[in-house]
């Protein structure tokens, strides 16, 4: 960038402060900045959202909000939380800013269109939001047809315009990781030498890019045949109602894979770090990554075991689905058997770590039961399925992310939070979720639907655990957002490597120049190397 | 304790002895899974906590280890699988001596009618021990039938009929939801299943019963008054193909395939005669399209499903009765 003369002392928080700095900025990092900020704005809106859905399931009676009022709610609450918020957090956030860093390259391939990505998710955003003021969508974020294209008489068009448009946003992250991991790497920086986050991201920059294709054309078409009676997905039209699951599908399986792999990556750098040793079986968990993004684009018919599939293409999804099982219990193991025999410190990312760990694990375990054709017919489109996505997609994404966050936060910002608190939160964090959501395992067994506004009685008691336990999750969850804010003017400044990490991000200054490195890295060591790092800091 | 921590649904069909055998085992392999990964990580990070001077081994890795835990998870996995598999297969077969009855969904209401013609809305009466199919559709939007104390459940749609059986083990009222979010009134769209003593059934078949037309009739009715004997005549080949002994059976099309005469077909032929044409026949027949209800269209399925080819027993016959009336 032709603006960075990087002075001595200078870095990319100080290179300029005027709001056409940021707003127009091509570096990865002020861009990542960005989205940090849009991102947890719309977990706060999503998140008012839950906070409504708990209420109303206080109790079995339908008492706080009208029958529509609640349906738009908990469709909102999906819409924004999944491809405002699970979809973006990750990769836009801390991979914007760690992928250049990481592989020892200056920004990304396409600073420009990266830019216009963040610009996409706004306008995206606010057609959603602006959706919301006009009165919301009452579909579900699946937006199963016929009832999306011919019954709601709510704005689904604006809300799909609004995913269409936040796709490309996605589409363009994509493609930006995926040339910038092939051709940018420094000098020494192997395929077999890269970071697992940096497998990570690539295997999900594969999904967004084959993937989310899928979902804009298909939204297009709810699109059409809710304006202009195209006869594609309503029968009485001449359409296929199951056309449009299939293909929904086809992106919104793999895109539980753009939410968790990202996050599986942090996990792996944090595992390592606090166990100061490399990763079990640093292959394996890279290629798992890669077997988790092909196989996941052949399963998604297992969200439709019961819609009318015939019996036989039933049978084949099942089986491919415990194909998918097998690389995310690979990964499970080696993470569990990378602290064998380390040096291992229960620092707030490490908590949050194993956090994940125990949530994934349940969220993991609980698909088993799901992708068992004869029990998933039971427990299909109940609150059982409810708890599992909600373990996997919420509960290790957010895990993961929030220790991504305070491990690299020393690097992002250049200061340290108040570690007491960090714990403290990872901890109430990891309570409040299994206090919100285990209950509803038992609730969806017990045979409660999942989108019911009104309940039968018996069914009461788990709801109001779960909505207890909100309260503790929503604590975990807003703490992080109180000290982390605090930190930025009073945490202590820390050096460039507080953890005594490797890596690359950790051998340039905290918080990095414009430029990434003063001096172009080059690597001649293998990644995890903690065998070698000497200076080791004992402070955390 | 159960009564006010509930953990289970009531068993009231075939289906809930196994689906939760396989349930339990689940619970289990998950607890032990867990427990494993848990107590491992708990003991690593106390075990192996860093202390000054004590610098961590270094692991490269362990092919053996990982081909250990990647092939015994794929294992129970395929256990699981065809654990799971075999209890769908029986869910998806209904028995050939199962009772059929109807169902049509709309928002926010489940009709039910049995085939002797009682109808019923949000409440279903069903004999025990009996193997009772259900045929449905939808009206409106996708819909899903769902009885937690049955552990079955199917999704309704428009425009083609799907299939739901069972066979109640206990005589009781049980939960009947609709489980496919289907607009406003989702959460409403509820009723019960009562299911009876066969002999309470019959006598609660026949309460009320003041000349009520059994489906068949019903459907043999309205086959006459739309115009469809006309052409499909019974006995002589008339301009529409004769309809007696046809479902069921592998049909010639005009353009050489072959389509099998099922519930879908009979109700695709009403409704869009044009998309397949018997071979033999001229393409002649109006659309039905907007003149015949779901209801009236079961009615005709289970009619044209009645009617059997010269020398074979017809439920016709049973059904005429009630029709003379």
């Amino acid at each position: 960038m032709s603006t960075a003369a990087a002075a001595p002392g200078s870095n990319y928080l100080t290179n300029g402060s005027s709001v056409s700095s940021w707003l127009l900025t091509k570096d990865h990092k002020r861009i990542a900045l960005l989205y940090l900020l849009s991102v947890t704005f719309f977990f706060f809106i999503g998140g008012i959202f839950a906070l409504l859905i708990r209420l109303e399931l206080l109790t079995p009676q339908g008492d706080l909000l009208q029958a529509d009022t609640y349906n738009k709610v908990f469709t909102m609450h999906g819409q924004v939380m999944v491809f405002f918020f699970l979809i973006p957090v990750v990769p836009a956030v801390l991979g914007n800013f760690l992928v250049p860093i990481m592989i020892g390259a200056k920004d990304l391939a396409f600073p420009r269109i990266n830019l216009l990505s963040w610009y996409l998710y706004i306008v995206a955003g606010i057609l959603m939001l602006w959706t919301l003021a006009l009165g919301g969508v009452d579909t579900g974020w699946t937006f199963y047809t016929p009832l999306s294209s011919q019954f709601s008489r709510t704005n689904v068009v604006m809300a799909a315009v609004a995913v269409f448009i936040n796709g490309f946003s996605s589409i363009f992250t994509g493609l930006n990781f995926i040339v910038t991991i092939h051709r940018m790497r420094a000098p020494g920086m192997t395929w077999n030498r890269l970071p697992l986050f940096i497998w990570a991201h690539y295997a999900t920059s594969v999904i967004m890019v084959l993937g989310t294709p899928v979902i804009a054309i298909t939204l297009l078409l709810v699109g059409f045949e809710r304006m202009f009676h195209l006869g594609i997905f309503d029968p009485a039209l001449g359409g296929d109602p199951l056309l449009f699951q299939h293909l929904f599908w086809f992106y919104s399986h793999p895109a539980v894979y753009i939410m968790i792999l990202p996050s599986m990556g942090i996990v792996s750098e944090l595992i390592a770090c606090f166990s100061r040793k490399r990763i079990f079986g640093y292959s394996a968990v890279a290629l798992s990554s890669i077997g988790i993004a092909v196989i996941g684009f052949l399963v998604w018919a297992h969200h439709m075991f019961v819609a009318g599939i015939s019996l036989y293409a039933a049978l084949v999804f099942s089986f491919l689905t415990y194909f998918v099982g097998v690389p995310s219990a690979i990964k499970v193991f080696n993470w569990t058997a990378t602290m064998y025999k380390g040096a291992v410190t229960l620092t707030t990312p490490m908590i949050y770590a194993i956090g994940f760990l125990g949530l994934f694990t349940i969220g993991g375990l609980t698909g088993l039961f799901l992708a068992a054709l004869g029990l998933d017919v039971h427990v299909t489109d109940t609150y059982f399925v409810v708890a599992h996505f909600h373990y996997v997609m919420v509960g290790g994404v957010v895990m993961a992310y929030l220790g991504g966050i305070h491990f690299w936060w020393p690097k992002i910002t250049g200061r340290m939070y108040p570690e007491f608190w960090g714990k403290l939160s990872a901890m109430i964090g990891f309570v409040g979720f299994n206090l919100t959501f285990f209950p509803q395992f038992i609730v969806g067994y017990l045979g409660m639907p999942r989108r019911y506004w009104m309940y039968a009685p018996e069914f009461q008691v788990w709801n109001v655990l779960s909505t207890a336990g909100a309260t503790v999750l929503a604590v975990g969850y807003l703490m992080p957002l109180v000290y982390l804010t605090w930190s930025l003017r009073y945490g202590p400044v820390v050096g460039d490597n507080p953890w005594g990490a490797v890596g690359l991000e950790w051998m340039t200054t905290s918080p990095p120049p414009t430029e990434n490195f003063l001096e172009p890295p080059v690597v001649t060591w293998e990644a995890y190397d903690y065998e070698h790092i000497k200076e080791v800091p004992v402070a955390y | 304790m159960l009564k006010y921590f509930p953990l289970w649904p009531d068993q009231a069909s075939n289906f809930a002895g196994s689906v939760d055998g396989l349930y339990i085992f689940l619970v289990l392999v998950s607890i032990a899974m867990f427990v494993l990964i848990g107590a491992a990580s708990i003991t690593f990070a106390v075990v192996y906590r860093r202390r000054e001077g004590v610098e961590a081994t270094p692991i490269e890795g362990s092919t053996i280890l990982e081909l250990i835990w990647s092939v015994i998870p794929f294992i129970v996995f395929m256990i699981i699988f065809g654990w799971g598999a075999t209890i769908y297969f029986d869910e998806r077969t209904p028995p050939r001596d199962a009772v059929e009855m109807y169902a049509v969904a709309k928002q926010w209401m489940w009709k039910f009618e049995h085939p002797e013609g009682q109808r019923e809305i949000n409440e279903l009466h069903v004999p025990m021990g009996r193997n009772i199919k259900i045929i449905m559709t939808s009206q409106d939007v996708i819909h899903s039938l769902y009885f937690p104390a049955f552990r079955i459940k199917q999704d309704v749609l428009p425009g083609r009929y799907t299939t739901l059986w069972f066979n109640a083990t206990q005589v009781g009222e049980f939960h009947l939801f609709c489980a496919e979010y289907c607009g406003t009134q989702h959460s409403n769209m509820i009723g019960k299943i009562v299911v009876m003593q066969p002999a309470e059934y019959e006598l609660w078949l026949n309460g009320g019963n003041n000349g009520r037309t059994s489906l068949v009739g019903t459907g043999q009715k309205l086959f006459t008054e739309l115009g469809c004997s006309t052409c499909h005549k019974s006995d002589v080949q008339g301009r529409g193909p004769v309809l007696a002994g046809v479902f069921g059976k592998q049909q010639l099309l005009q353009d050489g395939r072959l389509v099998k005469v099922d519930e879908d077909y009979v109700r695709e032929s009403i409704l869009n005669p044009q998309a397949k044409i018997v071979s033999g026949f001229q393409p002649i027949m109006p659309t039905f399209q907007g003149q015949v209800s779901e209801e009236q269209l079961v009615s005709l399925v289970a009619y044209v499903k009645s009617l059997k080819a010269e020398g074979q027993p017809s439920n016709v016959a049973q059904a005429q009765p009630q029709q003379v009336k």
